[in-house]
């Protein structure tokens, strides 16, 4: 698998972020630094604000104090640029229940270019058989699945993944790491989530944890 | 780098939305079924006698299709918000204006263009005269685009709230009444046989601002609401 996505080196760092949940400080003077060819896994217990911190970096939340950097940028000042770099599966899977498997994926792909075939991404996370069938009708594992596909379909540096083993049987988390560690080998950066140990250990991987 | 193309976006976008609209036909034809319903019912509510009738007729017409619209407003954003599409679309590449553009050109087809094309057949129950018939038409195709633009709006400041539905009226119900103060005058001209072109060409103007204001209102509103 060649990189598709022309990577000098790029960079993503976070100073002094904070987020608050209502009234109480999820993190504060939060300070991070990820180069090309590195894995960051949050970890930390639940409510620790994990989903909010990914949430920050790719941009959706606001931070209260602080600020999100791509390549020494702040994020909300080149929003265009920097969407062009991320590639992003929430808590949410944002598959569509009315649509079959592979609209979603063709939509999506509408939505933020790219060249890979859906269909292949969809065979790679083993969907073979549910191409055609509608969203609703799949399971909280396949679903992950499909949202995972996305990632496939786009070359992207930075990929910011919430949980993604959530659900997943042992051969989606082996499929999950398999796709982390060709980013990463490809010169991209891969921020996720997990309260799994993850087994990437070959992998240069920071770890943050919070709420401790 | 691969930057996709803006117009493949907005158009799989809309063709998306359509898709789903279709899909889901049972619950796309209530507002048209709402409409129908309420208007037929003033005959039977009030008398069938036809000069009666006919003055309420253009006042009744508007009233039920903006209350139609409004019913339907609530739905825009919803589900993009809770399945998380909605997120996808704010980190798409793509700007989000044109993005909220193409929701609401769907959801024009989906709910205003409908209610224009059975309209007719309600000015008939309510003993509309025959020269009315085209600026009725006219008024609701100008006139619900505003409805669509301008609640999408209200729908995307409100999608992230449980039980947004009243307040999104609140927010929205004041910003219809100039759509409704000129057509439902248009079609009440031309019921006495008076021009309306001012009327239609007002009319015009707001849909022309609203649809090229509405969208930067809406995707402001919905980057707050995803916040």
């Amino acid at each position: 698998m060649t990189p598709a996505f022309s990577a000098p080196s790029h960079c993503l760092r976070a100073e002094g972020l904070e987020a608050l949940r209502g009234e109480v400080m999820l993190f504060e003077g939060l300070e991070l630094t990820l180069n090309s060819g590195q894995v960051l896994q949050v970890d930390g217990p639940n409510g620790a604000g994990k989903t909010t911190l990914l949430r920050t970096l790719a941009g959706l939340t606001l931070p209260e104090a602080g600020e999100v950097y791509w390549d020494g940028e702040p994020i909300r000042r080149n929003r265009a640029a920097y969407a062009e770099a991320l590639n992003y599966v929430g808590h949410q899977h944002g598959i569509k229940a009315g649509l079959t498997v592979l609209e979603n994926l063709q939509v999506y792909q509408k939505l933020t270019g790219g060249n890979g075939d859906p269909v292949e991404a969809l065979v790679r996370m083993g969907l073979e058989r549910q191409l055609h069938n509608p969203g609703y009708t799949l399971s909280a594992g396949q679903r992950r699945r499909a949202a995972l596909a996305r990632l496939l379909l786009r070359p992207a540096p930075l990929w910011i993944i919430d949980e993604p083993y959530t659900a997943l049987d042992v051969h989606g988390v082996a499929l999950v790491d398999q796709l982390v560690r060709e980013q990463v080998l490809a010169g991209g950066m891969v921020v996720l989530t997990s309260h799994q140990r993850v087994e990437l250990s070959d992998l240069p991987l920071l770890r943050l944890r919070l709420g401790s | 780098m691969n930057q996709p193309a803006m117009l493949p976006a907005f158009f799989g976008l809309l063709r998306r939305d359509l898709l789903l609209a279709y899909r889901a036909r049972g619950e796309t034809i209530n507002p048209l079924v709402f409409f129908v319903l309420v208007a037929s019912l003033f005959p039977l509510a009030t008398s069938a006698e036809p000069n009666l009738l006919r003055t309420l007729a253009p006042g009744v017409i508007w009233v039920t299709a903006l209350l139609a619209t409004l019913l339907s407003m609530d739905q825009l954003f919803r589900g993009d918000y809770e399945d998380g599409a909605l997120e996808q679309l704010v980190l798409s590449p793509q700007p989000l204006a044109l993005m909220a553009l193409a929701k609401i050109v769907a959801h024009w087809l989906v709910t205003g263009l409908p209610l224009t094309i059975v309209a007719p057949l309600l000015a008939m129950f309510l003993q509309l005269p025959g020269e009315a018939y085209g600026a009725l038409m006219l008024s609701l195709l100008c006139g619900t685009p505003v409805l669509s633009a301008i609640g999408s709006i209200g729908a995307a400041l409100t999608v992230s709230l449980r039980r947004g539905g009243i307040l999104l009226s609140l927010l929205i119900l004041p910003l219809y009444i100039p759509v409704l103060i000129f057509a439902a005058s248009a079609v009440d001209a031309a019921a006495h046989g008076l021009p309306v072109t001012g009327q239609l060409l007002l009319l015009a103007a707001l849909a022309v601002g609203a649809l090229t204001l509405a969208p930067l209102a809406t995707a402001a509103a919905l980057r707050i609401s995803l916040d």
